[in-house]
């Protein structure tokens, strides 16, 4: 189906972003930028949708899906990848600073090499 | 020697590694059990996690803490459950000493002694035939705990990866910082024990995942 070309680019373009966010290895202040950005960026799209409900549709038919609310759902699910995404790597940031903290406390209450006593 | 709910057997193991081995660093993995009780009355030094975090975390505070000691030349791990030979931990020492190379890893396949399981035999040739092709390091056993370390090689690896993904990671990094290496014919003492509580061939999926998103 040709009209549907449009669309398809468009979804594998953000799983491709998404791809390359998971590889790049980011900065804090750079990260914490852009998600806030996309946080704007949903937000003003979910009052326009609210404002203008025809606008989904016509938006959906110009990209080649059917109806506004097909489109809402790819969109939903491209923001949940991303955001599964974005937590995961939160996560494995965390475990690592976490880490650092309980092994600098695991040596600092054990015992000075050669103070040993047999 | 990481050390994780292993309180049944970890006095005797580390008793009789005492005997070779003097000094003996066990850090308790934040076991639910008596373990760190064990491994003190043991005479090892025991250097406790306040959480759990993983055998490969255990690995690293381990070598940190006895990096600390100036006068360490050379560096072995051991697991905590018995599997290991002493005689062979011995020889690799020995072989560390004497040859020059920085890192001596254990293997269950260069001699008939280790009598693996037939899954177990062919998940750890599948790792082995990746960490070759991924890491450009020849080993023939790819999850073997038993390694000797000098200095150098123990202040270049440093683990990062907290769980069973770190077995690979050393592997990775000896090829990273063109580490000499060598390999030794180690014997894994499957007893009742350490096949009950051993891991389950399901770790190759945790272990690929935790090697791919970094």
């Amino acid at each position: 189906m040709d009209n549907q070309i449009i669309i398809k680019i468009v979804l594998i373009a953000a799983l491709a972003v998404f791809a390359v966010f998971l590889m790049l290895p980011g900065s804090g202040a750079r990260h914490l930028a852009l998600r806030r950005l996309s946080m704007i960026g949903l937000f003003a799209i979910a009052v326009v949708a609210v404002v203008f409900p025809q606008l989904i549709n016509d938006v959906a038919n110009a990209v080649g899906v059917g109806r506004g609310t097909d489109l809402l759902l790819y969109g939903l699910i491209v923001v949940f990848i991303g955001n599964s995404l974005a937590a995961s790597r939160r996560y494995r940031h965390t475990e690592r600073e976490v880490t650092n903290l309980a092994r600098a406390l695991a040596l600092a209450e054990a015992p000075k090499p050669g103070s040993h006593q047999d | 020697m990481p050390l994780y709910n292993e309180g049944q057997v970890v006095r005797e193991v580390i008793l009789q590694a005492r005997a070779v081995f003097p000094n003996i660093v066990c850090v308790d993995d934040g076991s639910s059990d008596n373990s760190a009780d064990e491994a003190a009355a043991a005479g090892a030094v025991v250097v406790k996690h306040p959480i759990n975090l993983g055998q490969g975390a255990a690995l690293q505070t381990g070598l940190d803490y006895a990096m600390s000691d100036p006068s360490a030349e050379f560096f072995v791990t051991f697991d905590s459950d018995g599997q290991h030979g002493l005689d062979d931990a011995l020889a690799m020492v020995t072989r560390l000493s004497e040859e020059p190379v920085d890192v001596i890893i254990g293997s269950r396949f260069l001699d008939g002694r280790t009598k693996p399981g037939r899954i177990k035999k062919v998940v750890l040739k599948l790792a082995v035939i990746f960490e070759n092709v991924s890491t450009g390091v020849r080993l023939t056993d790819a999850h073997n705990g038993l390694r000797a370390l000098n200095r150098r090689a123990v202040s270049v690896i440093r683990i990062e990866q907290n769980r069973m993904a770190h077995a690979s990671e050393i592997v990775a990094k000896i090829g990273q910082n063109k580490l000499r290496y060598a390999e030794h014919p180690v014997h894994i003492i499957y007893t009742d024990y350490s096949r009950a509580k051993g891991q389950s061939v399901w770790n190759l999926v945790n272990i690929l995942n935790d090697l791919i998103f970094k």
